[in-house]
């Protein structure tokens, strides 16, 4: 049997029991063992210890929402790549969206993204199913297959649902095999050809405007529909003060829905489109500081239980493009913490609402105690971090195989030190485990 | 006004001081009065490369370019999309390398993506031009229609009572109503759109205009109507329903000329379509001064050509014995 694990000298901050203060845990056969709270530490003896130097102790994070690029574009990134990312955030899990070429939309496909994860041994890599056949919309894509497979949730990946009969349809064939739909709820018409949120900004600079009802519209489409079926739905993505509203007004009537933001989304706003620069094109758009400040209001009051970072990469030759012609994406794995540490640091979110948003609300939302808690007897992915460390992403220190993020060269605060994926030690910023 | 003789590039005129539109349209009137003599060549750029590079096709503004260019004694290339690489897939930035390999002094640039000349102007050292990108700007095209109306009107600024610009048409797609809105307002203007809501852009009138879909409310004692072109791939689309709908409705016909002033002039940035937005008798009228528009372009393009060959240093007032 593998040695016992110890994590001292840390802040544990657990939101699945709310409790947040100093102290130690021991890990057991990958499981949490025991958590000693206060200043006593755990004895070493016969254990593997790590300190973690006064940082934070958390569960391990988990996205709901990364596009790895494999199978197809394994030049963006591959499965490997985007877990070996995803530790270095902190991401002890990852669900992989099914924008894949082939879809992830048969067991085929599934099986490869679930295979490839278990061989890089980084983070958890989950299968997310495609909701119907090539993402097309048209028809029902084999979910039971894919669940059997490893499949852990159904999206549509980037590609929203247009019709309501198509998407009651998938909601209640999800719900059949007790599955989450993970939406992506756009009105296509109303976005078509936009490449920014619609206002005075896109007016002065000329881009085709892409308005919030574009995305408010739907949600409330898929809201209704959610009531109808019954089906567990999260609403991804969500980048507009009226979605918010909308879901809380959901919660309110007692509908089990969830939802999520994007660090982007909560940290920059159009402003950022302003000089063209095509790592700013993201969809949804950056929208107005108002819209930012509803989602941020929305994960305060728990309107929102989750941060999914969209994690999407695109090579610099789709990116070294005329903004229009440029691809939309903005990598999220490794700046997603340190983004939301500065929502910590301005004071407009507490650390454990940070920490419940990236770890224990995304836990709730796949359902079946993958992870999210460090209470004794739960898996033992955990996350160590310095929250205030600062770092600069580049070339060089992103592990992501692209790089396709705004903040390239600007110094971030907030650095994932260790990353323990089922009681392993799977990262450590400075070499290994003594 | 203080005039300020400093321009680095040209991409629009929204980030222009008032001081520095004030100062190339007096350099324009100094190099008009140059095209206006039998020979029409000053050595002024003697040794300065100009490319004038057009990805989107358009005789009118690169033939001016070119010919400004050419007044100026520069040594000018022409190339368009066609002609160029861009047709076996090199990208806009690697075909702007290349041309920077051969060190030009200035590029002037027509791109059907917004915001291109900006990308241009962050990789490459050459001054940029902006010669019209996508639906942002055309900043010579509304240098050159406060250049006219001054001709007529006298300054822009400084006026007892402001002069009334209406411009009517496809605002929301039209880089001339961008360039101009940003350029009559800094200078004081009291400017007027009009077009059907499909065509007016989100949030427009917080640019400091006057929104009507009236055509009529737009035009009453206007000194300056400016009618833009209708793109007629538009037609049919959510944007109008057919031409005779938006000529009945929106074009500009005698009887609504009368409700400006009588001496108002009437504009358009060309090509026109006849008897859509503008009926030909107010095309080719009295009022109409859009081939004054096209003579006065060359002259305001020198005065831009000359004034970014500075690279952001004052440019002194060029002499004209």
């Amino acid at each position: 049997m593998e040695q016992d694990l110890i994590v001292t000298n840390g802040r544990i901050i657990d939101p699945a029991s709310g409790k947040d203060e100093m102290g130690s845990l021991r890990v057991h056969d990958g499981h949490i063992a025991e958590v000693v709270w206060g200043g006593d530490a755990l004895s070493g003896e016969g254990a593997r210890v790590i300190d973690a130097q006064g940082g934070w102790i958390t569960p391990g994070f988990i996205d709901l929402r990364t596009h790895l690029r494999e199978p197809g574009e394994e030049w963006k990134e591959t499965v490997e790549s985007g877990a070996h990312a995803a530790l270095a955030g902190g991401y002890t899990s990852i669900c992989a969206s099914p924008d894949t070429i082939p879809v992830n939309d048969e067991a085929s496909v599934t099986n490869l993204i679930r295979q490839r994860g278990e061989a890089a041994n980084a983070a958890r890599v989950y299968p997310v199913a495609a909701a119907t056949t090539g993402q097309r919309g048209e028809n029902l894509a084999d979910l039971g297959d894919m669940k059997a497979a490893g499949a852990v949730a159904v999206s549509n990946g980037e590609r929203p649902i247009s019709s309501a009969r198509m998407m009651r349809r998938v909601m209640e064939y999800s719900r059949t095999f007790d599955l989450p739909l993970m939406t992506s709820s756009f009105d296509l018409s109303l976005s078509e050809g936009g490449l920014m949120n619609e206002g005075l900004l896109s007016t002065i600079m000329g881009l085709a405007p892409i308005p919030s009802e574009a995305e408010t519209i739907a949600v409330a489409r898929d809201i209704e529909l959610a009531a109808l079926t019954g089906a567990r739905v999260h609403l991804s993505r969500l980048s507009t003060a009226g979605s918010v509203r909308l879901l809380r007004a959901a919660q309110k009537r007692g509908l089990n829905i969830t939802g999520d933001a994007t660090p982007h989304h909560l940290t920059l706003t159009e402003e950022a489109n302003k000089t063209y620069d095509t790592n700013t094109k993201v969809f949804p758009p950056l929208r107005t500081e108002q819209d930012r400040q509803a989602l941020i209001e929305g994960l305060r009051d728990g309107t929102l239980s989750c941060v999914a970072t969209d994690h999407l990469p695109q090579n610099i030759a789709d990116k070294e493009l005329e903004f229009v012609y440029a691809q939309a994406g903005i990598l999220g794995l490794e700046t997603a913490f340190p983004l939301m540490m500065n929502l910590v640091r301005e004071g407009v979110l507490s650390a454990q609402q940070v920490i419940s948003a990236l770890s224990t609300g995304p836990a709730n939302v796949l359902g079946h105690g993958l992870g999210g808690s460090l209470e004794p007897g739960a898996v033992a992915d955990i996350t160590i971090s310095q929250p205030d460390a600062p770092w600069t992403p580049t070339q060089e220190t992103l592990r992501s195989m692209s790089f396709n993020t705004p903040f390239l060269g600007t110094e971030l605060r907030g650095r994932v030190t260790w990353a323990i994926v089922g009681g392993s030690v799977r990262y450590a910023l400075h070499g290994s485990i003594q | 006004m203080e005039q300020d003789a400093t321009l680095e590039h040209l991409l629009g005129l929204r980030h222009l001081t008032p001081g520095q539109i004030r100062n190339i349209l007096d350099h324009a009137k100094r190099f008009k009065a140059i095209n206006e003599r039998k020979i029409k060549k000053v050595p002024t750029l003697r040794g300065t490369t100009v490319v004038n590079f057009f990805v989107e096709p358009s005789t009118r503004t690169r033939t001016s370019f070119e010919i400004a260019a050419k007044r100026l004694s520069a040594d000018t290339l022409s190339f368009s999309a066609s002609s160029s690489s861009f047709v076996k897939g090199e990208t806009l930035l690697d075909t702007a390398r290349n041309i920077e390999a051969m060190q030009p002094e200035i590029l002037v640039l027509r791109h059907k993506a917004s915001g291109a000349p900006h990308m241009l102007s962050r990789a490459i050292d050459a001054a940029i031009v902006n010669a019209g990108d996508g639906y942002h700007e055309h900043p010579t095209q509304a240098l050159l229609d406060m250049f006219t109306m001054e001709e007529h009107k006298g300054p822009i600024s400084n006026r007892d009572v402001p002069l009334k610009v209406a411009i009517v048409g496809d605002i929301a797609h039209s880089r001339v109503a961008r360039s101009n809105i940003h350029g009559l307002t800094k200078l004081g203007a009291d400017l007027h759109l009009a077009g059907p809501a499909t065509m007016l852009p989100t949030a427009v009138e917080s640019l400091g205009v006057t929104v009507h879909y009236s055509v009529e409310d737009a035009l009453k004692d206007a000194d300056v109507v400016m009618m833009l072109r209708i793109q007629k791939e538009r037609m049919g689309t959510d944007l109008f329903p057919n031409d005779r709908e938006y000529a009945r409705m929106f074009g500009l016909d005698k009887k609504r000329l009368q409700l400006a002033k009588p001496d108002a002039l009437v504009m358009h940035p060309g090509p026109i379509n006849r008897g859509i937005e503008i009926q030909p008798d107010i095309a080719d009228g009295p009022q109409s001064v859009i081939l004054e528009q096209v003579t006065n372009g060359v002259a305001v393009r020198m005065a831009v050509l000359y004034l970014v060959s500075h690279r952001g240093r004052p440019a002194a007032p060029v002499e004209v014995q």
